[in-house]
């Protein structure tokens, strides 16, 4: 499945990027490139596991930067 | 400014003048003004005070680090976090405060988080600026329900609904006028400033703005298909397709912090060691090159440009579809363009009336006579050919009809021409074939006859020429030429000057498409050629071509989209309305004009230029404070400049990439 979603309040253009790698690295996740600029995600994973996986990249996320919010758009 | 950045900004405030306040206390007490202590109490109530202070001020920082090792499962996650820029400030300042730099250690993280600031709102306001360039999103749409007027959503209106376009309005949705006329403001789709007139029956483009008049259409698409949501997905998404500086970046951000902050490690313990001498003085410098581990200058600053690029691009009628063909189209060598659609205009054009007279000098029909018979005779006609001699009538006569009863016994011969029966008079027009196939001899053409020739359009020497016999007797013929756009001369001109080779490719006769390629001043021709010939010559230069040079590809989206795939950008020509041409190509410039090409050029070199400058840039300072502090020649002071302040420049500079002129 492939989902786009809007990370709120995402103002490390760094953190950005440690993010995409941390989220590549989650098992099922296919594919995931996050800009910096529209502060969006593009998430590609396996519909199987697709909500598990949302939670585990939520973690992810406010680990690198915890002040960000993850909404589907 | 958001609430999050209010806040910040007054904790900043307050946080330098109780710093400042901290240093005149110091100052007081240690020249016994004002404030009498005895002396040996006096460093103690110093470190009390500085520490508050620092507390204070990098109290938020020092929460997130905590929090963040709180958070960590394992050891490896943790040793990845050591790596995070707020630690390593955190790191760099207590080892100050250890080494007894009380107010270096406060100084440092506030200039750090003033810089972390400025680059926040630059960077927000750069977002900010982006969106607005390319904010063509309607907010609403008047639709007509029930004989009533109401103001809904574009995205909950319908196809076949009618719906009402105030002047001063965005149009929300595509459709078709069904009432009224007016004049459009189509800059934000295409960059054109000349304003369009429209008329009932026109179909109009949503995110385009109405000028004039009250205007009623009938939508064509729902707003999730219109063009307007079509454009802004594609520019949004476009910063997806990451260009190779971009990725070069992002890799180099990975080796380059584990890298610096090693060196420093090594910087405090080897050089005490083995050079002997201060370990506080090395260990400052050790700090000193944590502080400058952070790449977010070149991280922020790299997309940031491309992004700009794009959205100054868009501005302009230019959809750039990633940032990798952004940056990829500053390597252009060949430009290869398609003739028909791109380079003329696609449509016929009238260009030159000849008509012959008698032998005695004297004229049978005049030249706007014959046009007259040859616009009747194909009035029914729906040949691109016909209703280029129809609208030559209008133009020429003055008219803007043709009397219909005055034709009878039309016979049409698909590829040859037309017989008709106009006011009395039997009218053969068409090619050769057709007048020699009905017993007319054109053989008397030079036969001494008067000459009479009307140029309608400049400069036309070739074309399709249309031959017309009255009565049995040859009497002239019409020449039809497809028009150069007024740019294209310019264009090749323009791109001739950047040192890249032109080449024109089109499946029309050689004759007339040499003497245009001439014209126009292209290097190279290919003529008469089907469509996987132009496959197999784009490879051709593909091949022959440099490892870090590009091709181009221009065709106006119909029939070209495998020449599009094949090339290594392929631009589409006129894209407003086609969604082929939008599917198919990499760059999309919505306007008709190839003039697009070089401006879409200058913006990728102008951003190319910014993206290196930025690099070169942030690079060449933080390596040199990185050598001066190694030598001890710089203090944390400069190395906070070399990261913040180094990031706010680069945006800054990044920011000019969406302005293009």
């Amino acid at each position: 499945m492939k989902k786009t979603f809007i990370l709120e309040e995402l103002d490390c253009a760094n953190c950005a990027a440690k993010m995409q790698e941390k989220i590549k690295k989650v098992k099922g996740v296919n594919d995931c490139s996050i800009t910096f600029m529209t502060r969006k995600m593009f998430l590609d994973a396996e519909d199987v596991q697709f909500e598990n996986i949302i939670v585990e990249v939520k973690k992810l996320i406010k680990k690198v930067e915890p002040d960000v919010e993850m909404i589907p758009v | 400014m958001t609430k999050k950045m209010k806040k910040k900004r007054n904790h900043m405030l307050v946080g330098g003048t109780i710093y400042i306040c901290a240093i005149v206390f110091k100052w007081c007490m240690e020249n016994n003004f004002i404030i009498k202590l005895p002396q040996e109490i006096v460093p103690r109530i110093m470190l009390a005070l500085f520490l508050a202070v620092y507390i204070f001020i990098a109290g938020d920082i020092i929460k997130k680090v905590i929090k963040n090792f709180v958070n960590e499962d394992s050891i490896i996650e943790m040793l990845q976090k050591a790596l995070d820029e707020n630690f390593l400030m955190v790191i760099a300042t207590v080892g100050a405060f250890l080494i007894k730099d009380y107010s270096e250690a406060i100084a440092v993280i506030l200039f750090y988080q003033v810089g972390e600031f400025f680059q926040s709102y630059a960077v927000d306001q750069s977002r900010k600026s982006i969106a607005e360039a390319m904010d063509i999103r309607p907010e609403f749409a008047n639709v007509i329900r029930n004989e009533l007027t109401v103001k809904v959503m574009p995205e909950e209106v319908n196809i076949g609904e009618l719906i009402v376009i105030k002047p001063g309005e965005r149009v929300p949705l595509d459709g078709i006028i069904s009432r009224g006329s007016t004049t459009l403001d189509t800059k934000a789709l295409t960059g054109e400033s000349m304003p369009r007139e429209v008329i009932e029956g026109d179909e109009i483009a949503s995110g385009c703005i109405n000028l004039s008049g009250v205007i009623e259409t009938k939508v064509t698409k729902v707003y999730g298909e219109s063009t307007v949501t079509k454009i802004l997905k594609l520019v949004e998404d476009a910063s997806s397709n990451k260009a190779k500086a971009e990725n070069f970046i992002t890799k180099f951000a990975r080796i380059y912090t584990p890298a610096v902050v090693g060196a420093a490690m090594l910087l405090a313990v080897i050089p005490p060691i083995i050079l002997g001498g201060g370990f506080r003085e090395w260990l400052y410098r050790a700090l000193t090159f944590l502080v400058i581990s952070c790449p977010c200058a070149l991280v922020i600053s790299i997309p940031l440009s491309f992004f700009g690029g794009i959205g100054g691009a868009s501005r302009k009628g230019i959809l750039i579809k990633g940032s990798n063909y952004l940056e990829e189209l500053a390597g252009v060598s060949v430009v290869v363009m398609d003739k028909t659609g791109t380079l003329t205009k696609g449509a016929f054009t009238v260009t030159k009336l000849v008509a012959y007279g008698d032998n005695s000098g004297k004229m049978l029909f005049e030249p706007a006579e014959l046009l007259k018979y040859a616009a009747y005779a194909e009035n029914y006609s729906s040949h691109p050919i016909a209703s280029s001699l129809r609208e030559a009538y209008y133009k020429v006569s003055l008219k803007n009809s043709i009397e219909e009863t005055s034709i009878s016994n039309v016979k049409e011969a698909a590829g040859f021409g037309v017989c008709a029966s106009v006011e009395g008079k039997t009218i053969l027009v068409g090619n050769k074939k057709w007048l020699q196939e009905n017993d007319i001899n054109l053989a008397d053409e030079k036969d001494g006859r008067t000459v009479k020739t009307h140029i309608t359009v400049a400069d036309y020497t070739v074309g399709t020429e249309v031959h017309i016999a009255i009565d049995n007797l040859y009497v002239g013929y019409i020449l039809i030429s497809d028009e150069i756009k007024s740019d294209a001369i310019w264009t090749v001109g323009q791109l001739k000057k950047m040192g890249i080779i032109t080449v024109m490719l089109t499946g029309d006769k050689d004759e007339i498409s040499q003497e245009i390629a001439k014209r126009i001043g292209i290097n190279e021709v290919y003529t008469e050629l089907l469509p996987e010939d132009k496959v197999q010559i784009i490879e051709r230069y593909i091949n022959k071509k440099k490892v870090n040079e590009r091709l181009i590809f221009v065709g106006d989206g119909i029939n070209d989209a495998p020449v599009l795939a094949g090339a290594d950008i392929g631009i589409a020509m006129g894209g407003l309305g086609s969604d082929a041409a939008i599917e198919a190509a990499d760059i999309v410039i919505m306007t008709d004009e190839p003039s697009k090409i070089v401006t879409a050029l200058n913006i990728s070199r102008k951003t190319h230029a910014i993206v290196k400058q930025n690099i070169i840039f942030a690079l060449g300072i933080k390596a040199t404070i990185l050598i001066l502090a190694a030598f001890g020649m710089a203090n944390m002071w400069s190395a906070v400049f070399a990261d913040v302040g180094v990031a706010f420049i680069a945006i800054l500079n990044a920011m000019r990439a969406l302005r293009v002129e």
